[in-house]
């Protein structure tokens, strides 16, 4: 593999070194958070997160461990790095994204540290494109302050119910809301648009609830506009767990498997809008 | 108003509801003692859909006696309830129709798979009864044949083309694309077809002639008849008059009337059909001279767009027509035909004879659809239900 030949002594410049036989591996997750064009890298020895904000309302979070990687070398304990992610997508897929099976781009990441290019080796059928993205000074992500011991309902259902919901949502509603309950209705996403309102309830005894854990009635709403970009997580997910703390904050895990059965996960965190008065 | 459609009788219902989205957007629901009437008008009104399911198509059915409600919502927010029709048939186990007369909304609830309610409370506007007078027991030519057929037919002719003639001899139907400007005639691309009684079911012939109507309304027919499998009746008399494409079983009908080209258009633009027999003159009007009034057959002001809040006395002025053929027409009557002119969408739907809705208010006793005496009487006017 051309990739692997690169001298030993190149390599120790970087603080940062990451293989990956199939760039698709890590397009695909990236592609699920790409809202917005600027991304927050921070790498440490467990692996890479990958962090999108939006409004100082919205987080999203794409977690890449090191062991889905071939290699995984950082010198230490921490990088940060901010790039644009729409041109970073656009390198990783450079070859065309092809998705036959059996043809795979290859990537080597490598990263010299503050104020140098992130440096993409790609290769595919024995062509290598070397891609030069310029960093930007990494911002702080927001601290959304989510403690899973603050965290009062918490249900984890197969993606697949819920893929259904949110293809159907009606987009003329300007919010979504989300009631969770140790009571009926358990737990129900509501629109309320021009036509009318709709409810999706779940049952907790559904098949596709794999757990359900609420403590208290809880009744949020959150921007439309901010968790629409979740559903690009939703669809590459197998399993999604939705969380709400004291605040009303929402957590949306989604449990994502890659091409090779390896595992990883993308969260979304969500403020929510305006406090709910009345029973609609 | 309540009721309960089961198994595959969702799907059937859905596919109702799509196939009335490709005629207007609003869907009028009407609860009827004979069961539930979905129907739907273009906004040019040169075509109208009406499906009608029996109380037997329901697991239940009731209505509130005495209680005389119909609505119209918007098609989309129906279409909604019905996205995913592919996957209906798998997921949806039950569907319930209800109404809430107390919140002002009209309640679909699905019961899904794995313990998934969905629940949609649509808002609705109150509405006069929609209905298109047509009678087509009195066409002269009637046709049956298995969806396939039309299916197979209509895939010819791309999304492009607007409208189709109909052509019929005792032995033979062609159908072709229809080109208005003549002098476009050499540059279009002219399909036609023909097809052999013996691919009909039932092949009747009583006035041979030509006809010319739209396409995309049967289309949306044909995506019912083709999910559902039943076969389509097509009934016709003659230029001008409406063309009524019909599905039935024992526990619905559907029928969709839609206008046909006025005689006189056809005689002049489409005479190269080959052998087959000319049209019938056309019957003598008052208004031939009239550029507008020409296409129009009396038009009654029951479906008025936008909020339908209008008193019914300001609905039922239209004048009776003691002589079909000295038909007059209310001030609001042409008003709305150019309306419908105006429109910038459909120019070239003016040239249809609309078809014509009686006015039916709910505490009226003369109400009911007048039943067609003669074929040139597309429409039955209201009396003065103001009094």
């Amino acid at each position: 593999m051309p990739l692997s030949t690169q001298s030993q002594a190149e390599e120790e410049q970087y603080v940062l070194v990451a293989n990956l036989d199939n760039a698709r591996n890590l397009s695909n997750i990236l592609k699920a958070i790409g809202f917005k064009d600027h991304a927050i890298f921070t790498a440490t020895p467990n692996g890479l997160k990958v962090t999108v904000e939006d409004s100082k309302c919205v987080q999203a979070n794409a977690f890449i461990q090191a062991d889905i990687f071939q290699k995984f070398t950082i010198k230490e304990d921490l990088v940060a790095l901010q790039v644009n992610l729409t041109v970073l997508l656009d390198c990783l897929n450079i070859f065309g994204g092809s998705t036959v099976a059996g043809i795979s781009t290859a990537l080597r990441m490598c990263y010299r540290g503050y104020g140098y290019p992130l440096t993409l080796f790609l290769e595919e059928g024995g062509v290598v494109t070397v891609c030069k993205i310029n960093t930007e000074e990494p911002e702080e992500p927001i601290d959304f302050d989510f403690c899973s011991s603050n965290v009062t309902n918490k249900v984890i259902l197969q993606s697949e119910s819920l893929k259904e919901a949110f293809s159907e949502l009606d987009m003329t509603s300007e919010v979504l809301q989300i009631t969770m309950s140790p009571s009926q209705p358990y737990f129900r996403l509501s629109t309320f648009g021009n036509s009318g309102s709709a409810h999706y309830d779940y049952s907790k005894d559904s098949d596709m609830m794999e757990l359900f854990r609420c403590n208290e009635t809880q009744t949020n709403r959150y921007k439309m506009s901010l968790l629409k970009p979740s559903t690009k997580a939703l669809a590459l997910s197998c399993k999604v767990s939705v969380r709400t703390d004291s605040r009303g904050f929402l957590s949306l895990q989604y449990l994502v498997r890659n091409d090779d059965g390896q595992i990883c996960f993308v969260e979304f965190f969500c403020c929510p809008d305006v406090e709910v008065d009345e029973d609609l | 108003m309540q009721c309960v459609v089961t198994g595959g009788n969702v799907k059937v219902l859905a596919k109702a509801v799509h196939s009335l989205s490709r005629i207007g957007d609003e869907l009028y629901v009407e609860p009827q003692e004979d069961g539930l009437a979905l129907r739907s008008v273009n906004s040019s009104r040169s075509a109208y859909a009406c499906f009608l399911f029996a109380p037997l198509f329901f697991s239940r059915y009731s209505i509130d006696r005495g209680l005389d409600f119909r609505c119209k919502l918007a098609v989309k927010s129906v279409q909604t309830v019905f996205r995913s029709v592919a996957t209906l048939e798998k997921t949806v186990e039950k569907c319930h129709v209800e109404l809430d007369k107390a919140k002002d909304r009209l309640t679909f609830t699905l019961h899904c798979k794995h313990g998934l309610l969905k629940t949609h409370n649509l808002s609705y506007q109150d509405t006069e009864s929609l209905q298109a007078v047509f009678d087509k027991d009195s066409c002269a030519n009637v046709f049956r044949a298995q969806s396939r057929v039309l299916v197979e037919t209509v895939v010819h002719f791309p999304p492009s083309v607007e409208e189709v003639t109909v052509a019929v001899s005792s032995e033979r139907m062609w159908v072709r694309n229809h080109v208005e400007d003549e002098a476009e005639r050499s540059k279009a691309l002219l399909t036609e077809l023909c097809l052999a009684a013996d691919e009909f079911d039932h092949f009747a012939v009583g006035a041979p002639n030509s006809i010319t109507f739209c396409l995309k309304e049967l289309r949306g027919l044909l995506v019912f008849a083709e999910s559902t499998g039943l076969p389509v009746s097509v009934y016709f008399h003659e230029p001008g008059s409406p063309v009524v494409f019909s599905v039935t079983d024992s526990v619905l009908e559907g029928n969709f009337v839609l206008a046909t080209l006025s005689d006189d258009h056809n005689l002049q633009k489409s005479d190269s059909g080959g052998g087959h027999a000319e049209p019938p003159p056309p019957p003598p009007d008052d208004f031939m001279n009239d550029d507008i009034d020409s296409y129009l057959i009396a038009m009654d002001t029951s479906v008025v767009p936008g909020p339908s809040t209008a008193p019914p006395s300001a609905a039922s002025r239209a004048s009776p027509a003691a002589d079909s053929r000295t038909r007059k027409h209310s001030e609001e009557e042409e008003e709305e035909e150019r309306d419908g002119n105006e429109d910038p969408g459909r120019p070239p739907s003016k040239k249809f004879r609309s078809l014509f809705f009686g006015s039916v208010l709910p505490p009226s006793p003369q109400t009911s659809t007048q039943p067609v005496t003669t074929q040139e009487v597309l429409a039955s006017d209201s009396e003065d239900e103001d009094e």
